[in-house]
């Protein structure tokens, strides 16, 4: 047990904890903000995994990161707003549209990745990010260093979940996208446009999908392979769950799972040697599972979550 | 002006129509990008057609590849019908494929073994699809996400065999032992890879029919995904049918497990499934839940997928193009959908 407390609190673990919880984060903010306006988005895999390859290849060939971030932002908003026009304009089946959103999307990412970069024997890479220490904050021992010297990408993250939480509960915005998730009806009689509400927060949903898209092959890989993604959109549709919508729980959901992943990755480097380091791969999908059991039963989800609005039906 | 208004029966010709009308769109829409590539247009669709349909061989090969597809197309079916969302056919079809490799493996007289391959597959297949089915049944879990999450499990025990104790001692490869020869799928024609399994396929699209419409279970099947609460009231004890369904569509996708090792690779790999499981939700909705039209739907992609690589050689389009069919293809045909709920009707133009 000791052994476990010791990794815990060093510098490299809590790093890598924040390390793996930004990308999530941001899925799963943007998971939430789709979810709270009604719309469960499955897309989430495709759309982070064809942000990634357009944030890469923008920073790339213009050598700009922030490009790269804008390119991928701007690809998670457009390929949400394909998933809203399907099923908030069309009312189709939420489920059925963000498997062909994913599916797309995916396929898509390879094949532009393919047309521009070839087939190399080594995958391309970029020049990441560099690390931003805050005065004083990093100073702090063990704390400052993991935490506060970190990726502007991962402040943005940081500062993403009060901002999320400010603008679900406190602006009228906010309010207006909780209405038409929970009681479109009431929402539309109020003079609340429920499609454009939705659309918007699907969109916003999507940008913050693509920032999770730009983090994983511009900092935590710094190239784009084509298993970047590989079942982390998936986890923060549960993590969403498991943080029962709200900005805040899903944020310390998405650093639960994190923390369990990063204990995972320690575990298979400690020389855990007879265990297949698969079982440790394993350990985080099954925990995010049984975390659902566990969750579901109290969880409630936005009442019209997958329901389509139409307005002439009274 | 135009206007939707609601339909309350759709003609018969609508389930061809509509699934035609949506491959056409996405291949109007597709050819972007062959020419995004440089590529002419006709010349890549042209190759694909003569790569997959064009000679008797290729024809084998295009029936061979739906196979799998026919079967995950099937099971994903069958478990959309009940409403039960299972995006896990991946999974089924990979746990259906180490259950029956492993007892391919067990020297047998072959009839034998092929018949306890495919027992154990689908067994597998069924049990691994009623992890979500109990999750939803018992702590009101979401299927999808359930469903999807199983697949990087399953995924990943599969590699941990192969890495692990089936590893190949000899050349270090993460490939497992291969089956008993005698336990191979007979090949139907000299010379092809057209084996039983592809027979098995074609007749299971019609018993499952029949299961569906005609059965009571199918009858059932069909009214817990239409109206849960009728059924409820109609005395049908909604959770043991979601189970039931949930068990055909797992052992249905680990049919397709069971395909690709006594028919096509006769070991497991990491790579056995490029997505068959993903392919059978596209076939499914293509076909639209219906079991017979899940056969010209999987060969449709399965065309596609051989066509793809024969058209990449020859004119250097990604053959990552057959993806993008795929996910078009599906949007589509939700799109085309529309015209069994809707009709457009011209209402008094606006001047």
């Amino acid at each position: 047990m000791s052994v476990v407390l010791e990794q815990i609190f060093q510098v490299g673990f809590l790093a890598a904890i924040i390390r793996i919880a930004t990308p999530l984060a941001f899925a799963t903010l943007g998971e939430m903000f789709s979810e709270r306006a009604g719309v469960l988005n499955l897309g989430i895999e495709g759309i982070m995994l064809l942000s990634a390859m357009t944030g890469f290849t923008a920073t790339s060939l213009s050598g700009s990161l922030w490009l790269g971030v804008l390119a991928a932002v701007v690809t998670g908003a457009l390929m949400s707003a394909v998933h809203a026009l399907f099923t908030v304009a069309l009312g189709l089946s939420q489920h059925v549209c963000g498997i062909g959103v994913t599916l797309f999307s995916s396929g898509l990412a390879y094949f532009l990745y393919r047309l521009i970069f070839g087939q190399q024997s080594v995958p391309p890479s970029i020049k990441s990010f560099e690390t931003l220490p805050i005065p004083v904050l990093s100073d702090i021992p063990v704390l400052g260093p993991a935490v506060f010297n970190q990726f502007s990408l991962v402040y943005m993250a940081m500062a993403a979940v009060p901002l999320a939480a400010f603008v679900l509960y406190r602006t009228p915005w906010g309010l207006s996208v909780r209405m038409v998730g929970e009681n479109p009806r009431a929402a539309d009689s109020a003079g609340v446009g429920v499609i454009a509400t939705r659309f918007q927060a699907v969109i916003l949903g999507g940008a913050l999908m693509g920032l999770a898209g730009a983090f994983l092959s511009m900092v935590q890989f710094n190239a784009f392979t084509f298993g970047l993604v590989s079942g982390r959109g998936w986890v923060a549709i549960a993590l969403v769950v498991f943080g029962r919508w709200d900005p805040w729980r899903s944020a310390g959901a998405a650093l639960l799972f994190a923390f369990v992943d990063a204990l995972q990755l320690r575990m298979q480097a400690s020389g855990l040697g007879h265990i297949p380091y698969e079982a440790f791969l394993m350990l985080p999908f099954i925990f995010t599972i049984v975390a659902m059991a566990v969750m579901s039963r109290n969880a409630v989800a936005p009442s019209a979550l997958l329901k389509p609005f139409r307005r002439e039906e009274r | 002006m135009f206007r939707l208004e609601a339909r309350t029966s759709t003609p018969g010709w609508f389930n061809l129509a509509l699934p035609l009308l949506a491959i056409g769109a996405t291949l109007v829409l597709c050819s972007g990008l062959i020419a995004l590539a440089g590529a002419g247009v006709i010349e890549a669709y042209g190759v694909m057609f003569s790569a997959s349909l064009g000679d008797s061989y290729a024809i084998t090969e295009t029936l061979v590849r739906a196979t799998p597809m026919i079967f995950t197309g099937l099971a994903v079916a069958v478990a959309f019908r009940a409403k039960f969302w299972n995006i896990g056919a991946e999974g089924q079809l990979l746990a259906g494929a180490v259950a029956s490799c492993a007892v391919g493996a067990i020297p047998m007289p072959g009839p034998l073994a092929m018949l306890l391959m495919a027992a154990a597959g689908a067994a597998a297949g069924a049990a691994v699809a009623l992890v979500p089915a109990t999750l939803r049944v018992k702590f009101s879990v979401d299927d999808v996400v359930s469903s999807l999450l199983l697949n990087s499990v399953i995924f990943y025990a599969l590699m941990a065999l192969i890495e692990g104790p089936w590893k190949d001692t000899f050349s270090g490869y993460p490939i497992s032992p291969p089956i008993e020869d005698s336990a191979n799928f007979p090949v139907l024609l000299e010379g092809t890879r057209l084996h039983l399994g592809v027979v098995a396929a074609f007749l299971a699209a019609p018993v499952i029919w029949f299961l569906i419409a005609r059965t009571t279970l199918g009858f059932r099947i069909r009214v817990i995904g239409e109206n849960p609460e009728a059924a409820r009231y109609g005395g049908i004890h909604v959770e043991r049918v979601l189970i039931s369904t949930a068990l055909l569509s797992g052992a249905l996708a680990g049919l397709a497990g069971v395909g690709e090792v006594g028919g096509v690779h006769f070991q497991v790999m990491s790579d056995i499934s490029p997505g068959y499981g993903y392919s059978g939700i596209v076939v499914a909705m293509l076909a639209r839940l219906n079991p017979l039209g899940v056969v010209p739907a999987a060969l449709f992609l399965a065309a596609v997928m051989t066509g793809a690589e024969a058209m990449s050689r020859a004119t250097g389009v990604p053959a990552f193009l057959s993806d993008v069919i795929q996910g078009t293809a599906l949007l589509a045909m939700l799109v085309a959908l529309l015209f069994t709920a809707y009709r457009i009707r011209r209402v008094g133009t606006a001047k």
